[in-house]
């Protein structure tokens, strides 16, 4: 965890309202994992006060990518910025995609703009077996680039299968009768939610990235809470997440 | 520049420089220090403590606000058992002033917390929170009674030695007669001020943004406010103060001090960046220099009406 002043190198425009940035960022750049974020300062002023987290999309070298949508005051300023810029940015938060341990193949499940973290993820995972369910609302919103053997859902049917990806990945590994696989997933939370149920009910090894409003980014404001399943209080997304075991938390 | 001191006195605490981290902004110093260098701070003021471990409130409870931001945490704390085996082993290495906020539902829960860890050693003053916006019980039904203050302050004073500092509520019309009292029962200072009572609304769910409905209000857009608070009380009582509102650089610092603060803490600022304390006293000692000033204590009610 630390602060750095990252100089934008490119932006490109990949989607309706959708940018990706890259940034040289050495110092964070080499300490990254997979699933953690950066936590953004898109101004010197006062205005926007926070800083805004986002999941680190994908290390090349030096540099991090990071993807977002123009959804409020602060994206609109980052969506402004243009190479040659300096962003102040605090990282790498959170713990990341947990990657020990044994499972043969990948899924990923990726719901809109929870696209972001999987291309690095599938970087860091190297030779493993990867299939990756890729949904949104319509097809100007599916992000898959870098994203490995995508299978891709869209709400409105303007491409791949006509409903949400948790169905298309529950038909899928029906189909194939899959085994020995753990599933990694990010997205907006009613699909988090419908994916933690499938998994928890088949007993589905699932982590899943979540969402929320913060301050700080590393602890200290106690400002995202989310709620632990065995009922002991609340885990902090920022620092206890943002990747959960989806048995872990209550969505 | 070394030969300014930038030494300064909370009653009988006394601090290497001014700058405090504040309350709820620095938890227990653990994940702080690994982006600044505490040491070089005057204090840190820990997390509000209560007998035993709060939850806290549900989500949603921060959102941001024009130069500022609402809260309402809801006291989550480890309570002060996990406090003494936990946190203050890593508190006691640290070369710095710690300051306890103590957080209570009751007068009896304040004297229980207070009697069971004045006896740490790592522990260097009491601020007790008598001014939480965010919880149902305790907070501010205490911060806007003067008896309640009065009571507390009283009966904290009488099971400790070690300084009390009362965190004041500025959600009342007349600040100074609450720092009046604190005084009057043997308090060492108050800390002015804690969080303003705000809420805010999504104009299309037409719910409240906090799922408290109201939060604590803090930052930048505080400051005029606090400045106004320590500046009443610095006219009418004599006790040190402790400046606490928006502070996000040094000139904030140097104006707290000028309208009476004898310290101040820095607190919204930490979340956006955790170097702001540190920043902060590098940014007095160029004051003092290119001001000539010797002592920077030479600020404090300096202000000229």
């Amino acid at each position: 965890m630390l602060i750095e002043k990252s100089v934008l190198e490119s932006k490109r425009q990949i989607g309706e309202k959708i940018f990706q940035i890259k940034l040289r960022s050495p110092k964070i750049a080499t300490v990254a994992k997979p699933g953690q974020f950066c936590n953004i300062k898109v101004s010197e002023s006062d205005f926007p006060l926070l800083r805004r987290p986002f999941s680190i999309s994908n290390v090349d070298g030096d540099s991090i990518f990071f993807v977002f949508d123009i959804h409020g005051e602060g994206t609109e300023i980052l969506s402004q910025k243009e190479k040659g810029n300096v962003l102040d940015i605090l990282g790498p938060l959170g713990n990341g995609f947990d990657i020990s341990g044994d499972f043969t193949t990948a899924i990923f499940a990726a719901g809109g703009l929870g696209s972001a973290p999987f291309p690095f993820l599938a970087k860091v995972l190297g030779n493993k077996e990867i299939i990756s369910f890729v949904g949104a609302r319509n097809s100007s919103l599916v992000l898959q680039d870098d994203i490995p053997n995508p299978q891709i859902a869209t709400d409105d049917g303007t491409l791949g299968y006509k409903g949400n990806v948790v169905e298309l990945l529950s038909n899928y590994i029906v189909k194939h009768n899959l085994k020995e696989f753990r599933i990694f997933s990010c997205g907006p939370n009613p699909m988090l939610k419908a994916l933690q149920k499938y998994s928890i009910e088949n007993n589905f090894d699932c982590q899943i990235s979540v969402e929320c409003a913060m301050a700080c980014g590393f602890g200290i404001c106690q400002g995202c809470p989310i709620e632990a399943s065995n009922g002991d209080g609340y885990r902090l997304v920022c620092k206890d997440g943002p990747v959960f075991n989806a048995k872990d938390v209550k969505l | 520049m070394n030969s300014i001191d930038l030494s300064t006195t909370i009653g009988s605490l006394k601090l290497k420089n001014p700058v405090l981290l504040a309350s709820g902004t620095v938890g227990y110093g653990n994940e702080i220090a690994q982006l600044t260098d505490i040491s070089k701070l005057g204090g840190i003021v820990t997390k509000s403590l209560s007998l035993k471990p709060r939850n806290g409130n549900p989500p949603q409870r921060i959102v941001e606000t024009p130069s500022g931001m609402l809260n309402a945490i809801g006291l989550a704390n480890v309570g002060v058992e996990e406090f003494v085996k936990e946190k203050i082993p890593f508190l006691k290495e640290l070369d710095t002033a710690i300051i306890c906020n103590i957080a209570a539902s009751s007068i009896e829960e304040y004297v229980e917390c207070v009697k069971i860890l004045t006896c740490i050693e790592t522990i260097n003053a009491f601020e007790i929170n008598v001014s939480c916006p965010n919880v149902k019980e305790g907070g501010l039904i205490f911060g806007n009674d003067l008896s309640s203050v009065a009571r507390i302050t009283e009966q904290v004073r009488a099971v400790t030695n070690k300084p009390i500092i009362i965190k004041l509520s500025p959600n009342v019309p007349n600040i100074s007669e609450f720092a009046s009292v604190v005084k009057n029962e043997g308090g060492d200072a108050v800390s002015a001020i804690n969080t303003l009572v705000g809420s805010s609304f999504d104009i299309y769910t037409r719910k409240p943004k906090i799922k408290n409905i109201t939060g604590g209000l803090s930052g930048p857009a505080i400051k005029p406010i606090a400045i106004a608070k320590v500046l009443e009380i610095k006219r009418n009582v004599d006790i040190p103060i402790i400046g606490i509102g928006g502070i996000m650089n040094w000139k904030d610092a140097a104006e707290f001090m000028i309208v009476g603060a004898s310290a101040v803490q820095v607190g919204t600022a930490n979340f956006i960046n955790p170097n702001t304390g540190n920043e902060i006293v590098d940014g007095l000692i160029e004051f003092c220099d290119r001001q000539r000033i010797q002592k920077l204590t030479e600020l404090i009610g300096s202000y000229k009406i």
